[in-house]
């Protein structure tokens, strides 16, 4: 690994630790709804919102209110998308000539399915099968709204660990208002005017049809993509607006971009550590969570760096140079772009798939099986590393609680996370959360791999390869990442049908959960904190999560990933 | 207790008996290895005619073993239940039918009509007389009795019952040695405290602890998790060796050993016999939990209130010092003091004459003569003494005595009035000595703070345990033994509603409350506490309300019980921590074992170079199945706790029990193996 690429990376981290304390002190004052500088602005515009839906924002909701509000937002917007998609030949801006791939009835309900569970999952091509409308008001629209509504579940979750024998975990609407207002709109619209100055369109234009020196025909294909860009990131969902996604040079044209796009997508999640210090008082519960999460960001960052830049072995006896020089990036090339090399490359592809944001800037199909890995388990521990708008933030304490009772009870007490006993309930509730993934990935895979209609998606790569397409297919599905392996043709019925039960086991079967956690939590009374109680702020207790977080998750997951990319890099070795 | 060998005897036949799979059902994982076993033996018998997918002696092997794993897991369990099954049959022998002198009215001369034992209700009143044994638990309303109660307590030294105050309460069982005893029922026949006790030793009634209900539903949850991997990777084979044409799919028989390999055996062997195992060190320290919750809730208390007489100091004052005032010799008024309390029986008076003879080298009646009159203490003149020769000493509380010099006609020396105040803000008490009506000095009685409670405390105080001093004295005394005995806190002059509303506080806060009690008095606040321990000695009402007795009613036991409370929550985590530890190791051992024919190049995985694969999956459910033998001592025994920090002992705990646990098996696994080639089993 070169030191240019190393400081590209540390450069990046640093600006993140930089803005961590900053935003999530915004994040708890907006959510606490504590006056703020953007108010003068947005309080009336949200006032407005709150009389015309009738809503009554001081009321709070017991969890199994929020939870039914969620679900219900949820549906809607598919509802809402699925309707849109379907109707987009009737609307403005619909140009038969390119979109050449039909909205079927299974490929809209994916879609929207897709987007609004923050999955974005492509099994289309962007410029071949959206307009212009289903881009701005169905895709763009549920970006917004599905990513709010996952912020505020984790703000809700947050609210269940702080609280003190209370019925209620705040109000859904008022999270979900806030969160779009407050949060995504400003910090979409300064990204989206950052990006056009970089040079990424936002124009209603019709594509460009040129003729290449070769004398070939290309089209190129226009539309407002600085929208949707910004918020694709901000809201961890990842559909780009082009089938490439963040390879096409107008969504991600520069290395300016490209870190922009990163940060987008890791500040927020990131931040959310030092919100929870700020609303329970304990500013040191939040940055252990942070350290954890920035430990398993930079090993995985490392690892894949290491694998691409070090080329393809194959190559080696064929006399191909794959160094880093002047003239080129080096490294592992198949599926890159060359203005961002293997370790631009890398660090979207660490930062993307830990942040359930499908917004690759390469091909992963192309990484060398163990870099291609990295991504893979990423998503396998659940979002957890700076990833998965609010919901990241949940599934990296659910899984701190099963250290807490496990070796919790080695200090000889029931186990306590924050004061909060871990008492059969909660303890049941915890075990659910743990199981729907493995149920879910592991039987679809398996149902996948041995049925022909799953064989039929594997169009490209057989073997161990074409079981890693098909497994982190689902994998990406359940982590409501989007990202696509490639490689694996999921316009299918049996395709689109699958993989949108996934994202659902994986947004709402996790989402409510979580949310009954919190509600059980927040009705316990707080045990006060002496030398007995297991110290939950400590490197002791991060050397612990890490530990439980690779074991537990590595066991659920080890002979799936020895007969994929394992087995696929041995082969490649020896 | 019955010999060992005759317990080990009856573990062994009892770990067949468990195999009854609706006793199995009771635990989820040993339950799945219970149906492999059966699924593998099938298979094996399968092989036998031919028919199967592997070796037959190879999936005969795998059967054995794993058989072998749900008996070494019924083993355990039958084990630690034996001890206590040992000691309810003494306990049992202890409860005989026995006819019942039944009175028709609860005096001693009433109607006496014979009844059989069995019925006897609540609120009859029976008399028992010397040689008698007690038909019923019940609570004495008249009589005094010495009462041989070595059936319940094992202490073979007879204790006084009688009607009133806090030792009229008597067990089933037990027997008179003499005099006689009327006693009204307090328990229906199956309900006495005998029957309890053999109901909980036996673990008969043994409800499972909300910890335990907890862990359960976490390792069933593990066990779900490795269903789906092994079930899935069926199909994952299939695929692997049609796209790779080469090989064969992963056998049943191999899947159902990883299965069994990866759940956590270890621990879902051994929970029940850590649960009994826990129970069983209470009952050999001689105290009897009526519930398993409370053992638990005793690792996680906060709060320790304590008595102060009995438990923090020894149960009575002792004299110390000896002050006189004006011209008085200090030997002139220890001579008085050790005259006036020749006849006081009291440990207080007792040790003023054992200080004047160690001061003063004063022998019993140096100073006396002829014809001393000894004047008792009444209620009425608030003082004792003698009288002899003409001269009368008196010693007394310093408000009695102070009177009395006055009326005597003499002045208070202001010497005394500074000495019983000094004495008193030290937490003394003060006892004034007059001759003839004029001062002498004054006696320092002190609380004797027990040696070594210091740091007991201060061992609690590193747990993260509070301690809470209970004392009827004034808060200036209070305070002064608060601050000797390095207790965090104290509650003075402490009535049965302060004590409660001290409970209350603790508990509205958060904190799990442990308090002793024996009185009547203590009840309420007994009730209340999260942890109640009576004193065996104490009264019915104070033992209803209790949660566990003491048989040998010693206060500072509650410690010990919180250890062992705290011993069985960390014997569980030490054992899940290590149970999920060994799993990767048994990943390395059997993936590339099962996937050797379709993908060998897996084989980079065998890192521990595992001979062959049917030795590599061998070894791993052989070392799974003795593992749980090895740790049987450590399950029964608890693991050792230290009072330390939290910090320092998840430390250490992981250390041994998480890195150990990852590291064990990799060394076991081979050296299985590597016996296995030499032996040429494999």
């Amino acid at each position: 690994m070169s030191w240019q690429i190393l400081f590209q990376h540390a450069a990046f981290l640093f600006i993140v630790w930089l803005l961590v304390k900053p935003v999530g002190t915004f994040l708890a004052r907006v959510f606490e709804g504590q006056p703020t500088f953007l108010d003068p602005l947005l309080r009336p515009i949200e006032r407005a919102i709150y009389r015309v839906a009738g809503i009554d924002a001081a009321r709070e909701m017991s969890w199994k209110v929020y939870a039914e509000s969620f679900v219900l937002f949820g549906v809607l917007g598919t509802l809402l998308l699925f309707v849109i998609l379907r109707v987009q030949t009737w609307l403005p801006f619909f140009d038969p000539t390119f979109l050449t791939t039909p909205l079927t009835p299974d490929l809209a309900f994916n879609t929207a399915v897709s987007f609004a569970t923050t999955t974005t999952w492509q099994a289309y091509g962007g410029e071949t099968t959206m307009s212009y409308t289903s881009q701005m008001l169905g895709l763009t629209a549920q970006n917004f709204l599905a990513g709010a509504a996952g912020l505020a579940v984790g703000i809700a979750f947050i609210r269940g660990l702080v609280r003190e024998a209370s019925a209620t975990l705040g109000n859904f609407w008022v999270d979900v208002t806030r969160a779009t207002l407050y949060v995504l709109l400003p910090a979409s619209a300064l990204v989206a005017i950052a990006l056009v100055w970089q040079g990424v369109p936002m124009n209603f234009n019709p594509f460009i049809v040129l003729e290449t020196l070769q004398g070939n025909e290309q089209i190129i294909a226009q539309g407002p993509v600085a929208a949707l860009e910004a918020i694709k990131n901000l809201g961890t969902n990842g559909g780009g607006f082009f089938n490439v996604n963040g390879a096409h040079p107008y969504e991600n044209p520069t290395l300016f971009t490209n870190w922009l796009e990163m940060l987008s997508i890791v500040v927020i999640p990131a931040a959310l550590t030092y919100t929870f210090g700020v609303l329970s008082k304990r500013p040191l519960q939040g940055w252990v969570l942070f350290w954890i999460m920035m430990f398993l960001f930079v090993v995985g960052l490392l690892l894949t760096t290491w694998m691409e830049q070090n080329g393809n072995p194959q190559f080696v006896p064929f006399g191909v140079d794959q160094s880093m020089s002047e003239e080129q990036a080096g490294g592992n090339m198949e599926g890159k772009e060359v203005r961002f090399g293997a370790g631009g490359s890398a660090l979207t592809a660490t930062a993307t798939s830990n942040g359930a944001t499908g917004s690759y800037n390469s091909m992963h199909d192309s990484y060398m099986p163990l870099g291609g890995m990295i991504p893979l388990v990423n998503m396998l521990l659940g979002e957890i590393i700076f990833g998965g708008l609010g919901t990241g933030f949940y599934s990296i304490i659910v899984i701190a609680l099963i250290g807490v009772f496990i070796a919790g009870l080695m200090v000889g007490r029931t186990p306590e996370y924050l004061g909060k006993p871990l008492d059969p309930t909660a303890v049941k509730f915890i075990t659910l959360y743990t199981l729907i993934a493995p149920l879910t990935i592991s039987f679809l895979t398996a149902l996948a791999v041995i049925t022909p209609m799953g064989l039929a998606g594997l169009t490209t790569n057989q073997g161990a390869h074409g079981f890693t397409e098909i497994f982190y297919g689902y994998t990406s599905s359940f982590a409501n990442n989007g990202q696509n392996f490639a490689g694996l043709n999921a316009n299918s019925l049996f395709y689109n049908i699958t993989t949108a039960l996934a994202m659902w086991a994986g947004r709402f079967g996790l989402g409510v959960l979580a949310l009954a956690i919190a509600g059980y939590f927040a009705a316990q009374k707080c045990r006060p904190t002496t030398l007995g109680t297991l110290p939950t702020d400590s490197l002791l207790f991060a050397v612990l999560t890490i530990a439980v977080i690779l074991i537990v998750g590595g066991l659920a997951y080890f002979p799936a990933l020895a007969m994929g990319p394992l087995v696929e890099h041995l082969m490649l070795r020896f | 207790m019955k010999p060992q060998s005759q317990i080990y005897q009856r573990a062994l036949f009892d770990s067949f008996r468990k195999l009854d799979p609706r006793w199995m059902a009771r635990n989820p994982v040993m339950f799945v290895v219970e149906i492999g076993s059966v699924l593998t033996t099938l298979l094996f018998i399968q092989a036998l005619f031919g028919a199967g997918q592997e070796n037959p002696a190879f999936i005969g092997a795998i059967a054995l073993w794993l058989w072998f794993t749900v008996l070494f897991a019924n083993f355990s369990e039958a084990l630690a239940e034996g001890r206590g099954k040992a000691q309810a049959d003494s306990l049992r022998a202890a409860r005989q039918d026995t006819q019942a002198k039944k009175l028709a009215a609860p005096t001693r001369d009433a109607k006496i009509s014979l009844t059989p034992s069995s019925d006897l209700r609540q609120g009859d009143v029976y008399l028992v007389e010397a040689g008698d044994v007690l038909p019923a638990d019940g609570e004495v309303i008249a009589g005094v009795a010495s009462v041989n109660e070595s059936a319940v307590t094992g202490e073979s030294a007879p204790v006084i019952r009688e009607a009133g105050g806090d030792r009229s309460a008597v067990t089933g069982g037990t027997l008179i040695l003499s005099d006689w005893l009327v006693v009204r029922v307090t328990a229906n026949p199956g309900e006495g405290f005998l029957e309890r006790m053999i109901a909980m030793v036996e673990g008969a009634k043994r409800q499972k602890t909300p910890n335990e209900i907890a862990l359960n539903i976490l390792l069933a949850a593990f066990t779900i998790i490795f269903l789906i991997v092994c079930i899935t990777l069926l199909p994952f084979s299939i695929y692997a060796v049609n796209a790779n044409g080469a090989g064969t799919p992963v056998t049943i028989t191999v899947l159902v050993a990883l299965l069994v390999c990866l759940i956590p055996t270890t621990i879902g062997g051994l929970l029940p016999a850590i649960g009994i195992a826990g129970m069983d060190r209470l009952i050999r320290r001689n105290v009897i939990a009526l519930s398993g919750r409370a053992v638990e809730a005793a690792g996680d208390v906060d709060v320790l209130l304590l008595d102060k007489t009995g438990t923090i100091t020894l149960g009575n004052r002792q004299a110390v010092e000896f002050i006189a005032v004006g011209n008085v010799q200090e030997r002139e008024l220890a001579q008085a003091a050790q005259l006036s309390s020749l006849a006081d029986e009291t440990p207080e008076g007792r040790s003023i004459v054992v200080l004047a003879k160690e001061k003063y080298n004063l022998r019993g009646r140096d100073g006396g003569a002829e014809g001393m009159t000894f004047i008792e203490f009444t209620a009425q003149t608030r003082m004792s003494g003698v009288d002899f020769n003409g001269t009368a000493i008196r010693k007394g509380a310093p408000d009695t005595m102070i009177q009395y010099i006055a009326s005597s006609g003499n002045n208070v020396p202001t010497e005394l009035n500074a000495a019983v105040e000094r004495i008193a803000k030290n937490g003394g008490t003060p006892l004034v000595v007059a001759q003839d009506g004029k001062g002498l000095g004054v006696i320092h009685l002190k609380d004797i703070v027990k040696g070594g409670i210091k740091d007991r405390f201060a061992h609690l105080r590193k747990m993260g345990i509070k301690t809470v001093m209970i004392t009827g004295d004034n808060p200036l005394t209070a305070a002064a033994i608060a601050a000797e005995a390095g207790v965090d806190d104290f509650l003075a002059q402490a009535t049965p509603e302060a004590k409660l509303t001290l409970i209350r506080g603790y508990q509205t806060g958060g904190r799990l409350v442990a308090m002793t009690g024996d009185g009547t008095n203590d009840a309420p606040a007994l009730a209340q506490a999260d942890v109640a321990v009576a004193m065996n000695t104490g009264t019915q009402p104070a033992r209803e309300a209790a949660n566990m007795i003491d048989l040998d009613s010693n206060p500072t036991k509650l410690i010990e019980i919180v250890e062992i409370g705290k011993q069985l929550l960390m014997t569980r985590g030490a054992l899940t921590t290590f149970s999920i530890s060994n799993d990767v190791a048994k990943y390395f051992a059997i993936i590339p074992a099962a996937f050797a024919t379709t993908y060998p190049a897996l084989q980079a995985l065998n890192i521990l170079g595992l001979a062959t694969p049917a030795s590599a999956i061998l070894s791993a459910v052989i070392f799974n199945a003795l593992v749980i033998i090895a740790l049987i001592p450590l399950a029964l025994r608890g693991v050792p706790y230290r009072a330390v920090g939290a910090a320092q002992l998840l430390r250490d705990n992981l250390l041994i029990y998480g890195v150990g646990g990852l590291i064990a098996p990799f060394i076991g696994i081979k050296i299985i193996d590597m016996l296995l080639v030499a032996l040429r089993l494999a």
